[in-house]
């Protein structure tokens, strides 16, 4: 088995209107043994800017580590929050750093930048950027991502729509994936506001 | 063939664990305690290869005492498992330690907690947890019959449970277990679940 395979996870992040969202699945396994049905893969680097780590997940806490540190001397010298292009340059520098020893995750970058514009990008695990206008998809359930967000994705939606139609297409995707779901997360993101809201699939 | 395995209860935790030392066909010993007290108020228990067994949870336990030493205060269990995980995640790439632990610990405002730290570091706070062959019974018996805050009978009542069906299902099932508890009077052996006693031999 793949050692990208040996935790499970599925993780989305949808554009719309001012706003982004990002979702993913809640299962931590170790192959075919479900360990936790509440394993938190999105994580928060500022207000306006989040990250989430799919893969193996020992990686992935440790690139998040890594991620906090390099992001708090940031603020200390610059007096300032990262913007998400330098953040998704700042993830794609780390990962090739490994580049012949690399850490097995795949991160997906989803953040407010100047003027709230949203932005979203994923990379592989050696950090080669996909920067997207619509969706990035990640995750032992990326395949079936790829189709649910092609389907439901249009343009422009609103936060409300836009939260539907992501939770929808991860629920839908997971379903199909034995190693990711147990139930989702899903976080909003507006100017204004932000809603973190867990979803109840099949939990199987 | 280890079982390690514990649950969060009303004010306390529980780890028990087999306490069979196994090379290949032979079983050296049968009362080998694998549920180390950390400190006053923690319990480590660790499965795994033998060596790295002991020599990992040692160098944990020391390090633990030190940091007391020094600072004139004990690690919260939070911290514990944190820098427990950090450990395993800078050996992993060069010289891993091949340990699963079930970090157990009670903080005076937090209360009882349980860490699940996999041997490739893997981190999760959870309720329930199990390492080893074991835990596809002990697993299943807690998803059953566990719920959160339960009482200490109803608690051990439920690890008897669970060593009878391994003992019943497991094909090369360790015939004797401890079973110790953390709640605010601090750390300590609850119990031994014994089948097979080491026969004192007279001396000739």
């Amino acid at each position: 088995m793949s050692i990208f395979e040996y935790n499970g996870s599925a993780l989305v992040a949808m554009v719309g209107k001012n706003c982004f969202a990002i979702a993913s699945d809640r299962r931590l396994g170790v192959q075919l043994q479900t360990i936790a049905t509440d394993f938190q893969r999105v994580y928060k680097i500022h207000d306006k800017l989040y990250v989430g780590l799919s893969g193996l997940a020992t990686d992935a806490q440790t690139l998040y580590e890594r991620l906090v540190f390099r992001h708090k001397l940031y603020q200390l010298r610059e007096e300032r929050d990262m913007k998400p292009e330098t953040f998704a340059s700042l993830v794609s520098a780390l990962l090739y750093e490994k580049r012949f020893g690399p850490y097995f995750c795949q991160p997906v970058i989803a953040g407010l930048g100047d003027d709230d514009v949203p932005f979203i990008c994923t990379m592989d695990c050696l950090g080669a950027k996909e920067l997207a206008k619509d969706f990035v998809v990640s995750g032992t359930a990326s395949e079936s991502l790829y189709g649910a967000c092609e389907s439901m994705y249009k343009p422009n939606m609103e936060p409300d729509e836009l939260f539907e139609t992501i939770s929808q297409a991860l629920l839908a995707s997971v379903d199909r994936d034995c190693l990711s779901g147990w139930g989702g997360y899903v976080l909003l993101v507006t100017p204004t506001e932000v809603q973190e809201k867990i979803l109840k699939g099949r939990m199987d | 063939m280890e079982c390690v395995f514990g649950m969060v209860g009303d004010g306390f935790a529980v780890v028990a664990a087999d306490t069979s030392a196994v090379h290949s066909i032979l079983v050296h010993k049968t009362d080998e305690d694998k549920v180390m007290l950390l400190d006053s108020h923690k319990l480590l228990g660790a499965s795994g290869e033998g060596g790295d067994r002991v020599q990992f949870t040692e160098y944990i336990q020391k390090n633990m005492h030190l940091y007391q030493f020094r600072n004139g205060i004990p690690l919260t269990t939070a911290a514990a498992a944190n820098f427990t995980r950090g450990e395993l995640a800078t050996a992993l790439r060069k010289n891993p330690y091949f340990v699963n632990i079930l970090l157990a610990g009670y903080d005076k405002d937090i209360g009882p907690s349980l860490y699940y730290i996999d041997y490739i570091a893997t981190l999760h706070k959870i309720d329930k947890g199990a390492f080893g062959y074991g835990s596809y019974f002990s697993l299943s018996m807690m998803d059953r019959h566990y719920h959160p805050g339960m009482s200490v009978e109803e608690a051990i009542d439920l690890v008897d449970n669970i060593i009878a069906e391994i003992r019943s299902r497991l094909v090369i099932a360790p015939p004797n277990f401890v079973i110790k508890i953390v709640d605010q009077d601090g750390a300590r052996v609850y119990g031994w679940r014994e089948s097979i006693k080491d026969v004192d031999i007279p001396k000739a």
